[in-house]
């Protein structure tokens, strides 16, 4: 489904440094992915650039989805073929009202796929049961989208948005930090539920606990801006020991 | 880079276009151009007036000529016109078939009027007539018809252009005109009171709450012409009106002068909401023709516990002037301003308002945002003046500016004056930009460049959107997206 080979990317505004160094990862449909990796090693940048976030630059390497190069499209055009991103730090807009912003997101969608906006009780409806599914306050979503939101609330936000929205492929970037019990649960649940045979995961994640409720296909370490690492679920569980200290000069070499 | 050359986009949009700058073909009747007394008289004999009035006319008229002889326009503004030749404008100008005067009834105004209208959105005819609104239109000098009077007759309602009040209910007319922006208040309110030529007056009697939003849509068509419209509204004790103003012209590669003036009243009890969607044609994209808009709005809260609320949406015009304004004197009066103004191209927007308390306990909030775009100049200019007599006045001022692109500006000039110690104001200013975060958010969900922008900026704009009547805030938003086409993207 995702195919990222040899990545070169650099940031407009930090000079000339390049953040990822020749990252490469495949991902199938129906696979859950997780990324592990120090601060500042690429991670958010990774999940910018398969956006297609304008000032991210890819200097090269490639990035298929669904086997269609999608390197040049806008980050709509990529959402719109099926990829989502929940967001590290979830962007604040006043005045724009969470119902409102998911309806447009959700008929966008919709008018892609050559169907009609969905009628305003339906989704209502389809927005309440999901509000209730995360545990989101509903006096929350009467807000702006993201002003005032607790960090938590926020994740919630964004796990709201991924189930309404049901892409294909979901990246979420640390949506696990900083959420108490109850919310990781609520994530894990998200994930389970949503995981079917043509939709896939990358999990961007500083936690194995995470990874104790949603069983991933692969653990992937993340350093300086390459993947020096790939195995199973017993990979989290060995770097939440030892740390990222061994990687040291893999990276350097 | 993520450039894109396999999809491209939205480019068939016809950037910024004015949808509105279309002109009637229909023979209209001129007054000679330039400005004079005969003029002056011209104008209040076609409209059979009083000889009140007449007088009244002529007084601004020579004080006019003193002014443009001694101080001229007023030039505090940040605003830039080229020198404006007041004898190269027809003061005068009415569609024939209505030979000045406002028609008895449906039946006898000309198809091609109702036709002009029918396609501003404004259907006249009584089937097709909007629900909910009573509708003055104004074309040019002249209305050319007024819905539901008798409806609004019924409760004691008066409804109707400003020639006929001064026939049919002359001393309501007398008493009010220029009580609130005196004939030599400035310069464009002074010649506006030398050769105004209709516009909508409205009178609520007592305790009567008006059941429909009153409406007055201007429609400047005639090349050449100022337009220089008069409102007033009076809200009698305990009386509640929401009146709304809409206003477009053709595109033509001169610019147009329009000096209007309004005049509010309201009394013991009353509340008068006076909401704006102002789009007159804002010039071509490289800055050409388009109207001056040079207007003074005014109201009073004459009695105790009044209310006057100002919302205006500004995206027209190539040069805004105009600071809607409350003087509250009843004790426990309330003025509002809520204004959106947009400047794309090379607009030119300078707007603000003005708050005098004079009353006990009267209230004033200003919301003010501006949105530059282009080349666009936006400045808040704005007034807040305690006088001795108001004991706990308070003020709540807030103010924002909107940056789209980088050769745009935008300007916050406050003007604050306590001269009673018991007062309360507060002033918040921010400047913003549409940050690439934001969009990129909105982007990552499936909407494009174009409509993440319009989302954002409505999102900006909503407090004071949501001041207007619902019908018409939908429009209003609509209205931005099309005023910034081009400038995003
Ligand atoms: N917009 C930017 N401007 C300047 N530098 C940036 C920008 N975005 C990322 N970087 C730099 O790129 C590097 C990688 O950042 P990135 O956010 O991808 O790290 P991360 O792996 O997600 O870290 P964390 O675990 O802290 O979220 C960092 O050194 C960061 O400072
Ligand atoms: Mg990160």
């Amino acid at each position: 489904m995702l195919q990222v080979t040899d990545l070169h990317a650099s940031v407009i505004g930090a000079g000339d440094t390049e953040i990822l160094k020749g990252l490469s990862l495949t991902i199938e449909a129906g696979e859950v992915h997780a990324i592990m990796g120090p601060n500042g090693s690429g991670k958010s940048t990774l999940a910018n650039v398969l956006l297609g976030r304008p000032d991210y630059v890819v200097n090269s390497g490639t990035v298929e989805f669904d086997g269609e190069n999608i390197l040049q499209m806008f980050p709509e055009q990529r959402a719109l073929r099926g990829m989502f991103l929940a967001f590290q730090y979830p962007a604040e807009v006043p005045g724009v009202r969470p119902w409102q912003f998911l309806k447009a997101a959700l008929d966008a969608r919709r008018n892609f796929a050559g169907e009609e906006p969905m009628s305003v009780r339906d989704f209502t409806k389809l927005f309440d049961d999901k509000v209730k599914a995360v545990g989101i306050d509903p006096d929350l979503v009467k807000r702006s989208l993201n002003e005032g939101f607790s960090g938590g609330e926020k994740k919630r936000h964004e796990m709201l948005q991924l189930e309404i929205l049901e892409p294909r492929l979901a990246i979420l970037d640390e949506t696990d930090s900083g959420l108490d019990v109850d919310a990781l649960r609520i994530v894990a649940e998200g994930v389970n539920n949503l995981r079917s045979p043509d939709r896939a995961f990358l999990i961007v994640t500083h936690y194995q606990r995470l990874l104790n409720y949603v069983e991933p296909d692969a653990v992937h370490i993340l350093i300086d801006g390459k993947i020096v690492e790939t195995g199973g679920p017993e990979l989290a569980l060995k770097v939440e020991k030892s740390g990222y200290e061994q990687y040291a000069t893999a990276a350097a070499g | 880079m993520a450039t894109p050359n396999t999809i491209s986009r939205k480019s068939d949009l016809s950037a910024g276009e004015y949808k509105w700058g279309f002109v009637t073909e229909v023979e209209e009747d001129f007054a000679p151009k330039g400005l004079s007394e005969d003029i002056v008289r011209l104008i209040s004999a076609k409209k059979d007036e009083p000889e009140w009035l007449l007088e009244w006319r002529l007084r601004s008229y020579n004080h006019w000529v003193k002014m443009a002889k001694t101080q001229g326009e007023p030039t505090w503004a940040k605003i830039r016109y080229p020198t404006i030749d007041y004898n190269d404008i027809y003061y005068y100008a009415a569609p024939k078939s209505s030979q000045g005067k406002a028609p008895e009834s449906l039946d006898d105004v000309d198809p091609e009027m109702l036709a002009t209208f029918e396609k501003l959105g404004i259907p006249l005819q009584e089937r097709e007539k909007l629900a909910g609104v009573a509708i003055d239109a104004v074309f040019d000098s002249v209305s050319v018809a007024t819905t539901y009077t008798k409806q609004l007759g019924e409760l004691g309602i008066i409804f109707c252009s400003f020639s006929e009040a001064v026939k049919n209910h002359p001393d309501l007319v007398q008493k009010y005109l220029g009580s609130v922006v005196p004939y030599s208040d400035n310069f464009f309110a002074t010649l506006n009171s030398a050769v105004f030529s209709d516009g909508s007056f409205a009178y609520i009697p007592p305790g009567v709450r008006c059941p429909m939003e009153l409406m007055t849509y201007f429609r400047m068509n005639a090349e050449g012409t100022g337009q220089f419209e008069r409102t007033l509204i009076i809200a009698d004790k305990g009386a509640y009106v929401s009146y709304l103003e809409g206003c477009t012209a053709p595109f033509r590669k001169t610019s147009q002068l329009h000096a209007a003036v309004v005049e509010l009243v309201a009394l013991e009890d009353a509340e008068i909401k006076y909401s704006t969607i102002q789009n007159w044609f804002p010039g071509t994209k490289e800055g050409e023709g388009g109207v001056y808009n040079f207007v003074t709005k005014r109201g009073i809260c004459r009695g105790a516990n009044s209310k006057i609320s100002w919302t205006q949406v500004e995206t027209g015009s190539a040069i805004t002037w105009k600071y809607p304004s409350v003087i509250l004197q009843g004790d426990n009066s309330v003025g509002e301003f809520y204004s959106v103004a947009l400047t794309n191209n090379y607009q030119q927007a300078d707007t603000g308002t003005k708050m005098i308390h004079i009353g006990k306990n009267t209230k004033s909030t200003i919301v003010a945002k501006g949105i530059s775009a282009g080349h666009g100049q936006n400045t808040y200019r704005g007034q807040v003046k305690i006088m001795p007599s108001a004991e706990n006045a308070t003020n709540h001022t807030q103010c924002d500016s909107l940056l789209v692109g980088d050769k745009c500006g935008a300007h916050t000039v406050p003007y604050i004056e306590v001269r009673n110690p018991t007062a309360r104001l507060e002033h918040e200013a921010s400047t913003s930009k549409v940050s690439d975060d934001q969009l990129f958010y909105l982007r990552s969900r499936g909407l494009s460049e174009e409509e993440a922008h319009h989302m954002i900026i409505t999102g900006w704009t909503r407090d004071v959107i949501k001041e207007l009547p619902f019908e018409f805030a939908m429009e209003a938003s609509q209205l931005l997206k099309v005023s910034l086409e081009g400038a995003v993207g």
